[in-house]
């Protein structure tokens, strides 16, 4: 009896979910589900498993080989199989990162696991068994889910956890996970790689994200967004109105056909906020709308309103944090 | 060659927020039910790669009779063939007993050369049918598929979006791949091929049909999972405090005093 977490990275370093699905899993094996496994597979992978330690795993697989240096799915799926074989879990946790979130399912449906998708809430029923809560209808209700058969797997969305702090009394077990990757590059040739633009953040990762729509007016209006979001440390976001204009690109989309998110704080600026929208945010901690029309739906929604023009108020706000914040 | 893209029938997404809980699981959401929008964008990218190729298109659905409906609408847009596969021994499949039900029909189709999905569903939500089709049917995979670079006879090369930026793969065929939407602008259906559909007929598959299906995966006692309790996410409370002041100096200022008593800054 183990929970196995699959460790998702980038460039070196882990994905902050990856750590919060190793804190949860933590808290789980506390109530008595057996040691906490983490799997990671790269290339080059360095201090990534004694960072899994000190953030609560106490074994920890490492598969690092040459092939493995950027994500193919079919080479992380064999990865994950040959961890479970290994590892004998009943729980595995998988980041819903895109790209290991496909091994995840492509493992699971091999070796017919059950798998709860997206999931933001877990617990255990009275005999040790995952139970998950996740959002369906997109956002519009939320299932919990129940499996059937010894193993459980689940894939986790970012910011469902808090993220646990490193602690470096922690110790624990490295091993290398043998595996045969043999045949496996020619099935999934990966011919190039473009990294995003440097110091883009994602919207799902964001702790804060500075969102604009209709409002915005173009692709220029997203300038006074973007140095707010700049003081803040933030993403940009957009609803689906902006990003069907072609004012901003489609992965900064929120809502019902783009991302879902749960930030510490939302400021929408020049968002009506359609149903859509909101499925994508409702869940952030704390919401601030700013928008000309004070009958906009947002403000239902929001925690704090400010009914103004965004091109007067985002500047202000930006002024004001710069000079408060130091930055 | 043949592209075979899978579809399924889902609520409307201006009316998903008014799905009733206890309407869930009972066989009428009592709302407006429409193509999946995400496989609208596989349905395109189908029709797109048939003109850029040549070859035949073919849609396949699962469900009960009425999801001939998503059939009717992939028609329209110019599909060729569309196939529904439907039993009452399939309901309440989980994603891998739909997986291996798609599986075997399409085998029963003959050779393939690319099956094309949306990247999930707005209803289930999971994306997870997709994968699990690929594993049942021994082919590769590729999820978020943004641009079909090149396909030949035997490969396939896209652009697939992962978190970190946007890395080109290559994969031989016959594989799955899901489509996001950058992708394409899925086209409207015209009048002649909305005819064309009303007209067109709509073979069933059944469980008679697919001899080899693995029966210990399929319907509601093998599904590894089930959804055991619905509700509706916790409405925000508490009512929006509109932020005063005389300027917008002002209210920058006040707003900036709540955030950071909030600690969310």
């Amino acid at each position: 009896m183990s929970i196995l977490v699959f460790v998702d990275h980038s460039a070196g370093s882990a994905r902050p979910v990856s750590w919060e699905i190793v804190g949860k899993a933590r808290a789980l094996a506390e109530a008595g589900s057996g040691p906490v496994v983490a799997l990671i597979a790269g290339y080059g992978l360095n201090d990534l498993a004694l960072e899994a330690i000190h953030r609560g795993a106490d074994r920890v697989l490492v598969a690092d080989a040459p092939e493995l240096d950027g994500f193919r799915a079919h080479a992380w799926a064999s990865i994950l199989k040959a961890a479970i074989a290994e590892a004998d879990p009943h729980i595995i946790l998988v980041p819903a990162t895109a790209g290991i979130r496909d091994a995840a399912a492509l493992a699971a449906c091999e070796l017919n696991i059950g798998l709860a998708a997206d999931c933001q809430e877990l617990s255990l029923d009275a005999g040790g068994a995952l139970v998950a809560e996740r959002p369906v209808f997109s956002g519009n209700i939320i299932a919990t889910i129940e499996f059937r058969g010894p193993r459980q797997m689940a894939t986790i969305r970012p910011r469902s956890f808090p993220l646990p702090e490193p602690d470096a009394s922690r110790s624990g077990e490295i091993v290398p996970l043998a595996v045969n990757l043999t045949g496996l590059a020619a099935t999934e040739e990966v011919l190039a790689f473009e990294p995003a633009q440097a110091g883009e953040l994602a919207v799902e990762n964001a702790a804060i994200i500075v969102a604009g729509g209709r409002g915005v007016k173009g692709p220029e209006g997203f300038a006074p967004l973007r140095e707010l979001a700049q003081v803040l440390g933030a993403a940009v976001g957009a609803s689906r109105a902006a990003v069907d204009a072609g004012w901003i690109p489609y992965p900064a989309q929120v809502g019902q056909t783009g991302k879902t998110v749960r930030p510490d704080l939302y400021i929408a600026c020049g968002i009506s906020g359609a149903i859509q929208h909101l499925a994508g945010m409702s869940n952030a901690r704390v919401v601030v709308a700013i928008n000309k029309d004070p009958g906009a739906p947002i403000f239902g929604l929001a925690s704090y309103g400010i009914a103004g023009d965004l091109f007067a108020v985002v500047p202000a706000l930006t002024a004001v944090l710069r000079a408060r914040l130091g930055n | 060659m043949k592209f075979i893209v899978c579809v399924k029938l889902t609520p409307d997404t201006e009316e998903l927020a008014e799905v009733r809980t206890d309407d869930v699981g009972a066989g009428d959401l009592g709302v407006t039910m429409v193509l999946n929008p995400w496989d609208e964008f596989a349905v395109e990218e189908a029709l797109a790669l048939q003109e850029r190729v040549g070859g035949e298109t073919v849609a396949v659905t699962l469900g009960p009779a009425d999801e001939a409906e998503a059939l009717k609408r992939a028609v329209a847009m110019g599909i060729e063939e569309a196939v529904l596969v439907s039993d009452p021994t399939f309901e309440g499949s989980d994603a891998w007993g739909a997986a291996e039900i798609l599986a075997q029909s399409i085998r029963s189709l003959g050779d393939y050369g690319l099956i094309l999905t949306g990247r999930q569903s707005v209803d289930g939500n999971s994306g997870l049918v997709p994968p699990g089709l690929a594993v049942r049917l021994g082919v590769p995979f590729v999820s978020q598929v943004a641009r079909v670079v090149e396909i030949t006879e035997d490969s396939i090369t896209v652009m697939r979006a992962l978190d970190a930026g946007v890395q080109t793969v290559r994969v031989p065929l016959p594989a799955v791949i899901s489509v996001s939407k950058e992708i394409n602008e899925p086209r409207y259906p015209n009048f002649i091929g909305i005819r064309k559909a009303a007209r067109q007929q709509y073979p069933v598959s059944s469980a008679a049909d697919l001899p080899g299906l693995d029966g210990k995966l399929v319907g509601a006692t093998n599904a590894r999972l089930t959804w055991t309790q619905l509700r509706k996410p916790a409405a925000r409370t508490g009512r929006c405090e509109m932020i005063s002041g005389a300027t917008p100096a002002e209210q920058a200022a006040n707003l900036v005093e709540r955030l950071i008593a909030d600690k969310v800054i």
